[in-house]
This record gives C-alpha cells, sequence and structure tokens, in this order.
C-alpha cells in the first residue's frame, strides 16, 4: 500500500507557480523518473510529495491516504537528497543510526537492520569514517543506506547522481535500479538526465515549466513524443525538427504550417531511395567509435544523421539524406503531435 | 659586503619599523610591569627598592584583592553562560524566515554598536531608585522601589544583567554567520527521519556550532575581566567593594592609590589568569570539537 497518486499539484511563490496542477501515478514497488530542464519544478514536486513544502492547491495520496495534513515524518518516505545531506560531524555509522535512533528503535534491531544496509551498499569497513573522509559515490552510498535502514516503503531522490563522475554514475545507476526492485520500493527519481530517465525507469514523468508534458514507459516517450519539446529532450543527438512545407511528400512534407520530426538514426545518408532524398551540405563529421554523428545543413536548418561504423565524408560535402516515410513524426504549430496517439502502435514498415 | 650580507641587512631594515613598534607598545611594556611588580612603592622619603615577590605576598594578604577576584569569578558565571545561550537563542530565532527579519537582527545587534559609557547610562536610568524605570514598573503592580545600585546584595546582579544585554548581540553575529554555513538539508533530513526541533539542534546544530562556541566562550572569559567602563558610571566598585572587578581594582591602585607597583602586581596576576584560562578551555573543549 504505498502507491503515489499526484492531483492537480499546485506550488506558487508569490504570482510564480513552480509547480501547474501536476497530475500523475506512482504504482506501488515501480520506478517512477520526473525528467525535465533545470528549473521546471521537479525538485518542488518531490518536496510536496516529502511533505517539506506544502501545497498550494491539489493533493497527494500516499497509499490511497491523503497525506495532505500529515507530518513529513509520518508520511512513509525517506529521502536522498542531491548534496546527501550527511550530518558532517557524526561517523558513517551514526550517520545511519540517526533516524532509528530518533525513533527509538531498540538497539538489536537497530543492529539488524545496520548490518543489512551496509552489506547491501558495500559501507561494512568505512562504518568509522566521518562524511569528510569518503569520496563522493562513498558519500552517496551512505544516504543510499540512510534511506534503506529506515525501511520506509517509498524513497525519495533528487538528483542523487549529479555530484558523481560518469563512471561512477553509471555503476550507481544499476545498483540503485537494483536496490529499488529488491527492497520492492515505491521510487520517484528525479533527474535532468534522460540517460538515467531511460535506463532506470518503469515510468518518466517528462515536466516543463511546471507542467507535465508527457508521462509513459520510456519507450513510449521516445517512440510516439506527445510534444515537439518531449521529441528534442529525450534521444542523443535529439530528434531533427524540419519545416514541413519545404519537406518532400515522401519525407512526411506536406502543404500547412507544422513541423517534422525525424531521429538521426532513421537518416539515412547513401540510399537515396526511389522517391529521391535531400540535398544537404556537411558541416560537421564526429566519429564516435561504434558509430558517426553528421551535422547537415540545408535551407539554414540543420539535420542530424547518425549512422553505424565510420562514415568517409568531408566536410563541404553534398550528400541526398532521406528517410522512411514511416519513420515521421508530424507536429502541429505548437509542437504538438498531430496523430493524437501517444502510446505506441506497431510501427509500418 | 657580499650579496648574501647585503640580502640580510635588507630583511632586518624591513622589519625594523613593525620591530619597533612590537617592541615599544608590547613586549617592553610587559617586561616593565613583571619588573615593576617585584619593587616596592616609592616615596618623597623611600625611594622604590627591589623586594623580590614581597608585593606578591602582600596581596595574598589583601582580602579586597580576594574579595574582588570573587566578584569577577561570580561576574564571569552569571554573564557567559546566560549570554551565550541567549545568543544561540536569538540566532535560531533570526535565522528563519520571518517577516522584518532585518530589522529584528538589527534590533538584537544594537546594544553591541553602543559604546559601555553609553549602555550603562541607560541602565543608570534603568537602575535609578524610585524614578528608573524597574522601580517604576514596579511601583505599577504597587510593589516598593530598591535602590539597586546601592545594596550590596544587588548591585552584582545589576551588572550581570546589563553585560549580558550588551553582549548576548554580538555573539548573536556569531552564531548566525556559523548557522547560515549549515545546509538546510540537514535539517530537512533529520525532519523526515522524526528528530523533533529539540533534537536537531541537540544532535546536530549544537555539535556543529562548537567551534564557533569555543570562539565565543574565550572572547566571553576576555571580555569578563576586561570590561569595566561601566563600572566607572554605574558604582566606581561600590558599594563596599561589592562591584568591584578585578581590572578596575588595578585601576584604582594605580590612578587613586597611586600605588603603581601593587597595580603591576595586580596586573601580572590577571595576565597569568587569563593565559591560564584561555589555555584550559581551548585543550579542554578543542578535543570535542568538529572542526568542518
Ligand atoms: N523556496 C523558493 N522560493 C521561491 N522560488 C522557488 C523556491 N524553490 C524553488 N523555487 C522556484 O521554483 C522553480 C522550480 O524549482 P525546482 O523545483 O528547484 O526546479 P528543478 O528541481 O526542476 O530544477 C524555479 O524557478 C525556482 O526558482
Ligand atoms: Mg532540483
Amino acid at each position: 500500500m504505498s502507491g503515489i497518486e499526484v492531483e492537480n499539484l499546485v506550488k506558487a511563490w508569490g504570482e510564480q507557480r513552480a509547480v501547474d496542477g501536476v497530475s500523475f501515478q506512482v504504482p506501488e514497488g515501480a520506478l517512477t523518473v520526473l525528467l525535465g530542464p533545470s528549473g521546471c519544478g521537479k525538485s518542488t514536486i518531490l518536496r510536496l510529495i516529502a511533505g517539506l513544502e506544502e501545497a498550494t492547491a491539489g493533493s497527494t495520496r500516499i497509499g490511497g491516504r491523503d497525506v495532505g495534513r500529515t507530518d513529513a515524518a509520518r508520511r512513509g518516505v525517506s529521502m536522498v537528497f542531491q548534496s546527501y545531506a550527511l550530518f558532517p560531524h557524526l561517523s558513517v555509522r551514526e550517520n545511519i543510526l540517526f533516524g532509528l535512533r530518533v525513533r527509538r528503535v531498540a538497539a538489536d534491531e537497530r543492529r539488524r537492520r545496520l548490518d543489512r544496509a551496509a552489506a547491501l551498499v558495500g559501507l561494512a569497513d568505512l562504518l568509522e569514517r566521518k562524511p569528510a573522509q569518503l569520496s563522493g559515490g562513498q558519500r552517496q552510498r551512505v544516504a543510499l543506506a540512510r534511506a534503506i535502514v529506515s525501511e520506509q516503503p517509498v524513497c525519495l531522490m533528487d538528483e542523487p547522481l549529479s555530484n558523481l563522475d560518469a563512471k561512477l554514475r553509471a555503476e550507481m545507476r544499476d545498483e540503485i535500479r537494483d536496490l529499488q526492485r529488491r527492497l520492492g520500493l515505491t521510487m520517484v527519481y528525479v533527474t535532468h538526465d534522460q540517460t538515467e530517465a531511460m535506463t532506470m525507469a518503469d515510468q518518466v514523468v517528462l515536466l516543463r515549466d511546471g507542467r507535465v508534458v508527457q508521462a509513459g514507459p520510456p519507450a513510449d516517450l521516445y517512440e510516439r513524443p506527445a510534444t515537439a519539446f518531449a521529441a528534442r529532450f529525450i534521444g542523443m543527438p535529439p530528434m531533427n525538427i524540419l519545416r514541413r512545407d519545404r519537406l518532400p511528400p515522401d519525407l512526411g512534407g506536406g502543404a500547412g504550417g507544422g513541423w517534422v520530426g525525424v531521429r538521426p538514426e532513421h537518416v539515412d545518408l547513401e540510399g537515396c531511395g526511389e522517391g529521391g532524398g535531400l540535398a544537404a551540405t556537411v558541416a560537421a563529421v564526429d566519429y564516435l567509435g561504434a558509430e558517426t554523428v553528421v551535422r547537415l545543413h540545408r535551407n539554414g536548418e540543420t539535420l542530424m544523421a547518425r549512422r553505424e561504423g565510420r562514415l568517409r565524408l568531408d566536410p563541404g560535402a553534398t550528400v541526398v539524406a532521406a528517410w522512411p516515410r514511416g519513420r515521421v513524426h508530424v507536429f502541429d504549430d505548437k509542437g504538438i503531435r498531430r496523430d493524437g496517439r501517444i502510446t505506441a502502435p506497431p510501427l509500418p514498415g | 659586503m657580499t650579496r648574501d650580507a647585503m640580502r640580510h641587512v635588507y630583511g632586518w631594515l624591513l622589519l625594523t619599523p613593525a620591530a619597533i613598534l612590537l617592541v615599544a607598545f608590547t613586549h617592553y611594556p610587559t617586561v616593565a610591569t613583571v619588573l615593576d611588580s617585584l619593587y616596592s612603592k616609592g616615596s618623597a622619603i623611600r625611594p622604590s627598592r627591589f623586594v623580590g615577590l614581597g608585593q606578591y605576598a602582600q596581596l595574598a594578604d589583601d582580602p579586597i584583592f580576594w574579595k574582588v577576584l570573587a566578584n569577577n569569578a561570580w561576574f564571569a558565571l552569571g554573564t557567559i553562560p546566560a549570554s551565550v545561550a541567549l545568543a544561540i537563542a536569538m540566532a535560531l530565532l533570526v535565522n528563519r524566515a520571518l517577516p522584518g527579519r532585518a530589522l529584528v537582527r538589527m534590533a538584537y545587534f544594537t546594544p553591541t554598536i553602543l559604546p559601555m559609557i553609553a549602555v550603562a547610562n541607560i541602565w543608570l536610568f534603568f537602575y535609578t531608585p524610585d524614578i528608573g524605570l524597574i522601580d517604576q514598573v514596579l511601583s505599577v503592580f504597587g510593589l516598593p522601589g530598591h535602590n539597586w545600585l546601592g545594596d550590596t546584595a544587588t548591585v552584582l546582579p545589576a551588572i550581570i544583567a546589563m553585560t549580558i544585554w550588551k553582549e548576548a548581540g554580538f555573539f548573536m553575529i556569531f552564531y548566525l554567520a556559523a548557522l547560515q554555513n549549515i545546509p538546510p538539508e540537514l535539517g530537512e533530513a533529520a525532519r523526515l527521519e522524526g528528530a523533533s526541533r529539540w533534537t536537531y539542534f541537540r544532535r546536530v546544530l549544537f555539535p556543529l556550532l562548537m567551534p564557533t562556541t569555543l570562539f565565543v566562550l574565550i572572547n566571553a572569559v576576555l571580555n569578563s575581566f576586561k570590561l569595566v567602563d561601566h563600572l566607572f558610571v554605574l558604582t566606581k566598585g561600590g558599594p563596599d567593594n561589592a562591584s568591584n572587578l578585578l581590572l578596575y581594582y588595578i585601576f584604582e591602585s594605580a590612578f587613586s592609590y597611586f600605588d603603581t607597583n601593587y597595580a603591576a602586581t595586580l596586573t601580572v596576576v590577571l595576565l597569568a589568569l587569563l593565559a591560564v584560562l584561555a589555555l584550559a578551555q581551548f585543550f579542554a573543549l578543542d578535543r570535542r570539537i568538529h572542526y568542518w
């Protein structure tokens, strides 16, 4: 009983609405990622769920119970802060045990939980150290252990990996996901990093300016983005968004306004198909080992293509770019997906 | 001369101005004071002569000295814990987002900017028998007036109260600065774990404020021996030495009784006392402080 339902949540500071009518659901035992650019209100939503901020309007239910008036300590949530929020004067052991001591958990129970949590996150040898004597990754583990020993059904994480280097980030990503599954935690995970969202989430809630842009499994967001913003936010390099009226019908073009989106990996540079293609100038070629990313210019628009292996192209050369008609996403003037089908049907062709 | 010797000459020339000032105004007076304390008081018919530790023996037999020392101990005990506790409480209060926060901070800090003489004048008005603020408030409740500064039983507490008022705001500034360096997430993490405000203060804030507390304590102890300006305005150490403090007694010995040698002896004792107290605090507390 720890699913979370957020309904029409609003948080305003004076005139400015940091969270503007947000609704979503977090199924019990699942990992939901709140994804969005910096300043879009992710942390605020997390703090509203935790009870660290009071909502201006809207409701939050945890396990079916409205927690709007419940004290933060009684909502059944633990939290991992971006800065870890470790107590600098306490040893790792005392940091982990802090909450259990406050809640007057019996000594043998404390020891049991500490041993288990320390083993889970691999801290058993570091219990006597102070936070200042730990590396960033180890501090991260202490913060995780502190959340684990509390044995709360819900765990909230605010950009927990943003202070780590890339390699450690990838490791911790797997570890957190693994822990969440093993302990059956209901987790809300905030990040601005789409890789974290794509690799960890059962469900992604994409936010912009305090509103939900799209919510769904990562694959849905990638394959059927609801708006041009969603299309460009997820995927690296981002989706190409081109003016519809300048494209031939074979490539998704047509009369009227709006935009055509196509993922770089669907842009073909060699074969120009029977319907011809788009002549464009090569601006840059980035060889990344397994793939090559090519930046093309055409009529003042930029087009990215991503091809497997190594491509022998020189900047300045003219190539013909093309893509299958079925790979095209069409957005209207306001950037809203035109076919309206946000959940993924089987792709044609 | 070799280049090397020249470099030494340059070095000493550069040091000379600072060295002269230091010797003239710090080292020489200190040494002179210690030497003075070893000589008897001179007069027209009896020149000052070397008496060794004779002055110190006289000091040990001086009931006023012991009285003044005890007063100073009570003064320190009365002012330091209270002003530090008050400073922490005020700092916690104004460290929160409350309306008119800047104004409240200013108000708490005001006593610190005032010179001690001005403060003493304000409090003189509070303590004046019958027409003073305190007695007027008491008379509203039908209580009789009291000569706060004229009674040997109330004069020291009255001066202690005034000193707390003066010092707490000053110490508050240090605590406020320290509190602003403590990330608010620590409080939020503790709150999520179910810690009450008091638990958070006791287990987290207070330990993290310990470096500030050590600094404040050393200052408070030094101040409790250094602050005597108010005695000039309020009591002149009276009545019957009931509010006399060590430094004021030194002043009296030197400039009222013109016994500079005895004043020198008292000064040496005061310096030794301060050094011992500062070192003791430093070593006793330092081991339990987490610098971070
Ligand atoms: N305590 C606050 N007072 C006023 N504005 C705030 C406060 N906290 C956050 N905001 C504003 O709310 C918006 C969302 O902030 P936040 O939730 O921290 O974004 P994110 O975590 O997505 O980067 C920002 O524009 C920020 O300036
Ligand atoms: Mg944030």
